[in-house]
């Protein structure tokens, strides 16, 4: 039983650093959730023109000066303000710990596409005189940036490293920190993910080439996962950082804990490029739940990842009912609906977003299904309003992403 | 451009590149590094603005010459006494 996990092999989250669309605080993106208000506007880039985004307003300058932020890149602005927010949040003496053993683990669906398309638009207006390329590009553009980028503005000298897994990565990161902390790596990690991937016109025009990017007259209504007339995704920026801490370390201290990490798993589909393996999606959803030590029936939210393409939502949905079952007590919720597709953010945003509901008992709602898919028609599956319960104890997150990679985090109340 | 307008192009990539720092009471005859957080990548900084904006190409060898305000100018004298001011 996991009760007999000794507490220094348990993982708990202690802090939460976020800035979404809707919201730059737990607190405001919980309500937002609640309340039922999206985050996506219209949106312009270059060369694709008018779409629409999920587009972040925290304020940069709360942690990096203005000269950070110029040589930095917007994953890195939004890394840094999470780390803050987070290690912040979770109520660590800061000034009094060793910055050597804390590890900086940043899921990221990629990097480096923002600041190149940057520096070759630059470049363009000097025909394409490549003596003008940026000295900066090689330091914005390594993979670790967003990482790298915190260790610099917190004086954090432990490992950072960014994890990247597609769409997977917001529950990658979580993972790889817990997986750390767990080897003795590190005393606390700072685990999620990121996204500045609205920045690149390549994603939007990418996606819009596979017919999967969202359009909508109203941009609150966009992103409709499990709707019969849904078009494709919204993408958005945001990030999410969790603070983890050994349980034992957390408990000395009298920390605040949002929930444990009972179980996780990634593995991957070995099938198609971007298409979805629901098999191996439903066997990642079972390895995390064995490893949990639980059934479906313990879990009382289960986030899904659909991005509101028709093969994605309907893949996913096929796992989904080989793990739920008809008769249980298992709510289903989608946060894309009101944020977009956060890309590396994702995972993390969309955990953060219900962690809430193991205090307060309530499942935020999937808004904009106005035609339910019968494909889609899962039980459990929460549309429209918020459903307040006697209690949720465990949340289910799935994230997944191209390549086939999958990952599944299960959390519990502590 | 007179000196005073190097100065004054000079005085723009600065504002630029390290927008924190209030360059109102820059001595010209202290060297940058004393007054403000420059590093060499700031440095590298000046010498690209100069080749975008003005064309204006500082081999390594001659970095050294852009200490302080006095020097750059001096040294971009005659680099740039036949380019004019937009």
């Amino acid at each position: 039983m996991i009760s007999q996990t000794p507490d220094s092999q348990r993982i708990v989250l202690t802090g939460v650093g976020l800035t979404s669309p809707n919201g730059n605080r737990l607190a405001d993106y919980r309500e937002a959730l609640l309340q039922g208000r999206s985050g996506v506007q219209e949106y312009e880039i270059r060369y694709v023109g008018k779409t629409l985004a999920g587009v972040c307003d925290f304020d940069e300058l709360k942690y990096q000066k203005r000269r950070a932020v110029r040589r930095g890149t917007r994953a890195g602005s939004i890394a840094v303000y999470c780390a803050n927010e987070s290690i912040i949040d979770s109520g660590l003496d800061w000034a009094n710990v060793d910055r050597e053993r804390v590890g900086i683990y940043i899921g990221l669906t990629e990097h480096g596409n923002v600041e190149t398309e940057n520096e070759i638009f630059e470049i363009s207006g000097y025909d394409y005189d490549t003596s003008v390329w940026t000295h900066h590009h090689n330091p914005r553009t390594v993979a670790n940036n967003p990482a790298g980028e915190v260790t610099l503005n917190m004086g954090i000298t432990g490992p950072h490293y960014t994890i990247g897994a597609a769409c997977a990565a917001g529950n990658a990161g979580l993972i790889q920190g817990a997986q750390q902390l767990l080897l003795g790596e590190c005393d606390v990690a700072i685990g999620g993910g990121v996204s500045e991937s609205i920045h690149t016109f390549g994603i939007f025009a990418g996606f819009a080439s596979q017919g999967a990017l969202a359009a909508h007259e109203d941009p609150t209504r966009a992103s409709r996962p499990f709707d019969r007339d849904r078009n494709g995704i919204v993408v958005s920026e945001g990030g999410c950082l969790f603070t983890l801490e050994r349980f034992d370390d957390a408990k000395a201290r009298g920390a605040k804990i949002y929930g444990e990490l009972a179980g996780y798993a990634m593995n991957s589909d070995a099938s198609d490029f971007v298409l979805p393996n629901p098999k191996q999606q439903a066997r990642c959803m079972r390895m995390a739940l064995e490893r949990a030590k639980m059934g479906i029936a313990d879990v009382g939210i289960l986030s899904t990842h659909a991005t509101a393409t028709s093969s994605g939502d309907i893949q996913e949905c096929i796992a989904l009912r080989e793990i739920l079952d008809r008769d249980g007590p298992t709510l289903v919720n989608n946060t894309k609906s009101f944020i977009g597709h956060a890309m590396g953010a994702a995972g993390s945003l969309e955990l953060a977003g219900n962690l809430p509901s193991l205090e307060d008992g309530v499942c935020h709602a999937t808004i904009n299904v106005e035609n339910l898919d019968p494909e889609c028609d899962l039980p459990g599956l929460t549309l429209h309003e918020p459903r307040e319960t006697k209690g949720i104890d465990t949340i289910l997150n799935n994230s997944f992403g191209m390549l086939g990679i999958n990952s599944v985090v299960v959390i519990k109340k502590v | 451009m007179t000196r005073e307008e190097i100065r004054g192009e000079v005085l723009e990539i600065l504002k630029d590149i390290a927008p924190d720092e209030d360059l109102s009471n820059l001595d010209d005859k202290a060297s940058f590094r004393e007054q403000m957080e420059l590093d060499s990548m700031d440095f590298l900084d000046i010498v690209m603005e100069l080749r975008k904006r003005h064309r204006v190409q500082v081999p390594e060898d001659d970095y050294v010459e852009l200490a302080s305000m006095e020097s750059t100018v001096n040294y971009l004298e005659p680099l740039m006494k036949d380019i004019q001011k937009v």
